[in-house]
């Protein structure tokens, strides 16, 4: 009688143990926040309230929302430049779609079609053609922001229905916004498409080596186009959320987000050369990024420093790792 | 003459040409040689941040901290000229060096040293070195009557028909060119973008090549720094903002392959340039300014799709068709 053997148990990764648990990104993302939690309720007394926190996540939602698209698509290998530029044009389409006397679904569909558009457009020029991501989307940032320009000039579109307010400005239960509660069902989704779907496997698999994919039989070109869809699509709904907070449209506008947004996503531990990375991570970021800057507003800090902050955050939390491994290995250079 | 027909530089500058005639066809003086000369010198700062960006961008790295960098230190020169007029044009000149090698010297340590993806540490440092300057100066502006009419006018004044700024940007093309084909530092540059394992085995020390490599467009950036600020007259937070964008659009028309290795001085000058005229024509052909986004969006695009299409002969020809399935 020969022995059926069993089938073999391959993990997915190794069992670690607890001591990689706590000295994972994740976790120095979860101190970091706390400790900039404790640093802001001393140093400001209107910083433990539930409504100034509630004020706070407005500050990152938007953003947020276009890095788990993003997140997706660094781990992939590819970047998005044109994000901040694509929100600007819906809007853009969207204050037109007004001015012919859309409604509220109307425009919805529009800032996401647009979007969406955009998106495919980006991904047509990377897979079809062979280009690299990051100067196809310098390219599509000036041209998308361009014909922003081009419709609107100096001038801006007001004037939005009631209804469409709710977006950026309704709360669905006591303090938590709708934009509060969109971010986290997106970053649900986006956690469960990455870690839990054969999708998310292949994603993590082009990041690391494409060649290989593409021999293993993974439909690289077609992955990476539905990424770069994503992208542009949770950028068209960041775009209705932010035009519906503002209530107008000017072609300046969420200029320089494509740079939080990929801020957001490197500091969450994504590796920009792909290949790594989680959504938990990216939505830790998201919150710390939030943290800083309305902690620091509180205090009456102006914007611009804060950013000095956000930019050291970033070059510190990803040098940090390095530096400790290296004391470690006493072999620090 | 095949050689010469697939030299990307030759198209590009007949692509220059043929824009300079459609644009005549419009407004005839555009062609007229002081306006051209006019051209060139407004492009001049580009021109030379470009050739910056481009030994950058050759070694597989990038540097979007430029235009922080060119804000910090001329919101540093514009004050010490603010404080101190006495002070010479060409001692302010090589603080502006000074300054912008010391900011690129950073960005070159967290690349070397740590091994940090460039584009990490510029995009941390581009927000860093912006927000410095709104410490330095209070968020202050520094304008045209603090500045002595020297460092005004040092780089108006003519030389030989030309204005200084021009000649300045002819000796750094100059510089550039002797540096990128004459020497081992620019062979170094062109090996370490070509196959940087390769040059491990060749014996060239690749993270000391480019934190060299920053430390030239830290420099660079310092330099139009100080250019800048003395050609607009005024020193703010908000000087070239988003610029670094435009600095590596110019390097993309001019051929410049942002995986590295191919590139040359010749091409990121004619990219500048390319911007530069068609900033410049807009104007004049009654086209509203705010067309020009799109405009040099469109060129990216459509000088991305030239230049990949020539560079898909080189390299391993079974990882192409793998790919091609």
């Amino acid at each position: 009688m020969t022995d059926t053997p069993a089938p073999r148990h391959i993990p997915d990764r190794l069992d670690k143990p607890l001591s990689s648990a706590i000295f994972s990104w994740e976790a120095l993302l979860v101190i970091i926040a706390i400790l900039i939690f404790a640093v802001n309720s001393f140093a400001s007394p209107y910083f433990l309230d539930p409504w100034s926190l509630s004020d706070l996540t407005f500050n990152f939602t938007e953003k947020g929302l276009i890095a788990l698209a993003m997140a997706l698509l660094i781990i992939s290998g590819e970047i998005d430049l044109s994000v901040a530029a694509i929100v600007a044009l819906a809007s853009t389409m969207m204050g037109m779609a007004l001015q012919a006397g859309a409604g509220t679904p109307v425009l919805v569909a529009i800032g996401i079609i647009v979007g969406l558009g955009c998106g495919a457009f980006n991904g047509l020029l990377v897979t079809r053609l062979g280009l690299p991501s990051i100067v196809v989307t310098i390219g599509t940032m000036s041209l998308f922001r361009g014909i922003a320009f081009i419709i609107l000039g100096d001038q801006a579109y007001k004037g939005y229905p009631e209804s469409f307010a709710f977006f950026g400005q309704g709360y669905v239960w006591w303090v938590f916004s709708f934009e509060l509660a969109l971010f986290l069902v997106a970053a649900l989704i986006y956690w469960f498409i990455l870690h839990r779907t054969s999708f998310g496997r292949r994603v993590f698999a082009i990041g690391n080596n494409p060649v290989a994919c593409q021999f293993s039989g993974v439909r690289v070109d077609r992955i990476k186009f539905t990424l770069f869809c994503l992208t542009g699509l949770m950028s068209g709904i960041a775009s209705v959320l932010i035009t519906s907070r503002l209530g107008s449209t000017r072609p300046s506008i969420a200029q320089g987000y494509e740079l939080e947004a990929i801020t957001m996503v490197v500091l969450g531990g994504v590796s920009i050369l792909g290949g790594a990375g989680s959504i938990l991570g990216v939505v830790l970021a998201a919150f710390i990024m939030g943290l800083v800057t309305f902690g620091l507003g509180l205090l009456n800090v102006p914007g611009i420093v804060m950013s000095i902050f956000i930019g050291l955050l970033l070059i510190i939390v990803i040098a940090l790792p390095i530096v400790w491994r290296r004391l470690r290995e006493g072999r620090f250079a | 003459m095949k050689s010469f027909l697939k030299n990307r530089e030759i198209w590009l500058l007949a692509g220059i040409v043929v824009l300079i005639g459609l644009i005549s066809t419009r407004f005839p003086g555009f062609a007229d040689p002081a306006n051209l000369r006019q051209v060139f010198n407004d492009t001049s700062i580009l021109m030379i941040l470009a050739l910056g960006q481009m030994a950058v961008i050759l070694t597989r790295s990038i540097d979007l901290s430029m235009a922080s960098n060119l804000c910090f230190t001329g919101m540093v020169v514009a004050m010490l000229n603010a404080a101190h007029p006495a002070i010479p044009i060409p001692v302010l000149i090589v603080v502006a060096l000074a300054v912008g090698l010391a900011l690129g010297a950073i960005n070159g340590l967290l690349v070397w040293r740590l091994n940090i993806p460039s584009i990490v540490v510029t995009l941390g440092t581009l927000t860093i070195y912006r927000g410095a300057t709104f410490v330095i100066s209070g968020g202050a502006w520094v304008n045209a009557d603090q500045m002595s009419p020297d460092f005004i006018n040092f780089q108006r004044a003519a030389f030989l028909g030309l204005p200084v700024l021009s000649w300045i940007a002819i000796a750094v093309i100059a510089l550039f060119f002797l540096v990128m084909t004459r020497t081992a530092i620019g062979r170094s540059i062109y090996a370490i973008g070509v196959n940087p394992t390769a040059s491990i085995y060749a014996g060239i020390d690749v993270g000391r090549t480019k934190f060299i490599v920053f430390c030239i467009s830290g420099m660079i950036g310092g330099l139009a720094g100080y250019l800048w600020i003395s050609r607009y007259v005024i020193a703010s937070v908000e000087v070239a903002n988003g610029y670094e964008l435009n600095i590596i659009a110019a390097c993309v028309i001019g051929g410049i392959s942002i995986a590295g290795g191919i590139g040359s001085v010749g091409g990121a000058v004619l990219g500048a340039l390319f911007l530069g005229i068609i900033s410049n024509a807009l104007p004049v052909i009654n086209i509203s300014p705010f067309w020009q986004m799109a405009i040099s969006g469109s060129a990216i695009i459509l000088a991305v799709v030239l230049n990949a299409r020539g560079e898909r002969r080189q390299g391993r020809i079974i990882l192409r068709k793998a790919e091609a399935v």
